[in-house]
């Protein structure tokens, strides 16, 4: 979707603001979002494609306002919603109003490390052969897909260069509308800086996303 | 009031309530049993004191130091950096980069945060944030002068947008005047920005 968190190359943020010795959590409101976000993956069943959706499927001016830790709290608030895991009388009572339904696993304290260690690979066997290889000119598609996609605005129309065959990767297309995986070949697509920014943009400069094969075309 | 102590009031009040929401929510999760307090507390321990840049600190010393493993970290980082300890969650397909003194890589996630937490633990606000996010990719050497890094004009700079699965982790230039160091005194060198690109080692 070309929402607010599509950010590359956008205007009017101020500048970066380091912040010196940071902690890692500010508050502890940020060790129980981060914390909840984490362990409800397991009994709610969602994958980390519609987790990013649930993430930046709202107003821009509201993604933008909101902390990170913000933004995966709502992600996680709506994820549950839309499952029927928990009600927002219920967020706003502090308590269960209605039955739990039930749910595949809880995350154990036994558990933590041996989840934490496996994550969750996306990288799939496949009979297929890429159509790309290293070295071949590619064209970013103008595609614009309400929904979720990986590709961001500011590559879209420009050509560029594949660098790596990354291997066959879960499409996150598909994946985060619950259309399965579809795994689909992933490269290092490099773009000139003066391609995506104009002739004036700073010569010494490339960027590059890492693109799935539907986003491509020969170029 | 000026503008800027009502910002603050304002985020102070928006901040409240949501520790106040977050409080809530945790409380009907557990009630219903989706989730264990104990395995919560658990998560934030592992990110707050194990999982951290002094991972991908010692990777990078044990790069500097060992040209053999340099090798293999270049050619396959995920193998690689679980041969130290490190692996899974947000670093399931790692990729190092390594930065010449004519080349300089940086690393950015412009639609997200993603970020290779097995090596450097959980991401710093300002990686979270827009003006990052907005101009890593259009304006790097702008965004490094806001961290204090100038590089020579004639440095080819790569930026790399985390837009897959695929975690990035640079790969500094080693430190002159550090030949025969051990990899712990190495490692003390290694920032957490230097491995982002964000920043250069400290030097000797």
């Amino acid at each position: 979707m070309n929402g607010g968190q599509d950010l590359g190359g956008t205007h009017g943020h101020g500048p970066v603001r380091p912040e010196p010795n940071e902690p890692v959590f500010h508050g502890d409101w940020e060790k129980r979002a981060f914390a909840l976000t984490l362990a409800m993956g397991m009994p709610g069943g969602w994958n980390i494609d519609m987790s990013r959706f649930a993430r930046e499927n709202r107003k821009p001016n509201e993604y933008l306002d909101m902390t990170y830790y913000q933004i995966w709290l709502a992600g996680l608030e709506t994820l549950m919603k839309e499952r029927g895991l928990v009600a927002e009388e219920e967020i706003e009572a502090g308590r269960s109003l209605h039955p739990a339904k039930p749910v595949p696993r809880v995350l154990k304290p036994e558990d933590v490390a041996k989840t934490l260690h496996r994550g969750g690979p996306t990288e799939r066997d496949t009979n297929t052969k890429p159509a790309f290889e290293a070295g071949q000119r590619v064209r970013a598609k103008n595609l614009n897909p309400v929904t979720h996609t990986r590709l961001p605005r500011y590559v879209r129309g420009h050509v560029g260069t594949i660098e790596r065959v990354l291997g066959c990767h879960v499409f996150p297309d598909s994946n985060a509308l619950g259309k399965g995986e579809d795994p689909k070949w992933l490269y290092t697509v490099r773009f000139d800086g003066r391609e995506l920014w104009g002739d004036q943009a700073d010569p010494t400069t490339q960027v590059s996303v890492d693109a799935w094969e539907p986003y491509l075309e020969p170029a | 009031m000026s503008g800027h102590d009502h910002e603050h009031d304002h985020e102070h009040s928006e901040l409240s309530e949501t520790q106040l929401r977050v409080r809530a929510l945790e409380s009907v999760l557990i009630e219903k049993g989706y989730v264990d307090p104990a395995a919560l507390d658990l998560l934030v321990e592992t990110y707050e004191k194990k999982v951290g840049p002094r991972n991908g600190a010692r990777v990078v010393a044990k790069a500097w130091a060992d040209p053999d493993y340099k090798a293999r970290l270049l050619k396959d980082a995920t193998p690689a950096i679980a041969e130290v300890g490190y692996a899974g969650r947000q670093g399931e397909h790692i990729v190092a980069l390594e930065n010449t003194p004519k080349l300089h890589n940086m690393v950015v996630c412009t639609l997200c945060s993603c970020y290779p937490w097995p090596v450097l633990g959980l991401p710093p606000v300002w990686y979270k944030s827009a003006p990052y996010r907005s101009r890593a990719v259009s304006d790097p050497r702008g965004v490094l002068k806001e961290f204090g890094v100038e590089l020579p004009k004639d440095t080819d700079i790569r930026i790399w947008d985390s837009t897959a699965e695929i975690r990035y982790l640079v790969l500094p230039v080693r430190p002159k005047g550090t030949e025969g160091w051990s990899e712990e005194r190495l490692a003390e060198l290694v920032t957490r920005d230097s491995m982002i690109g964000t920043g250069l080692p400290k030097q000797p």
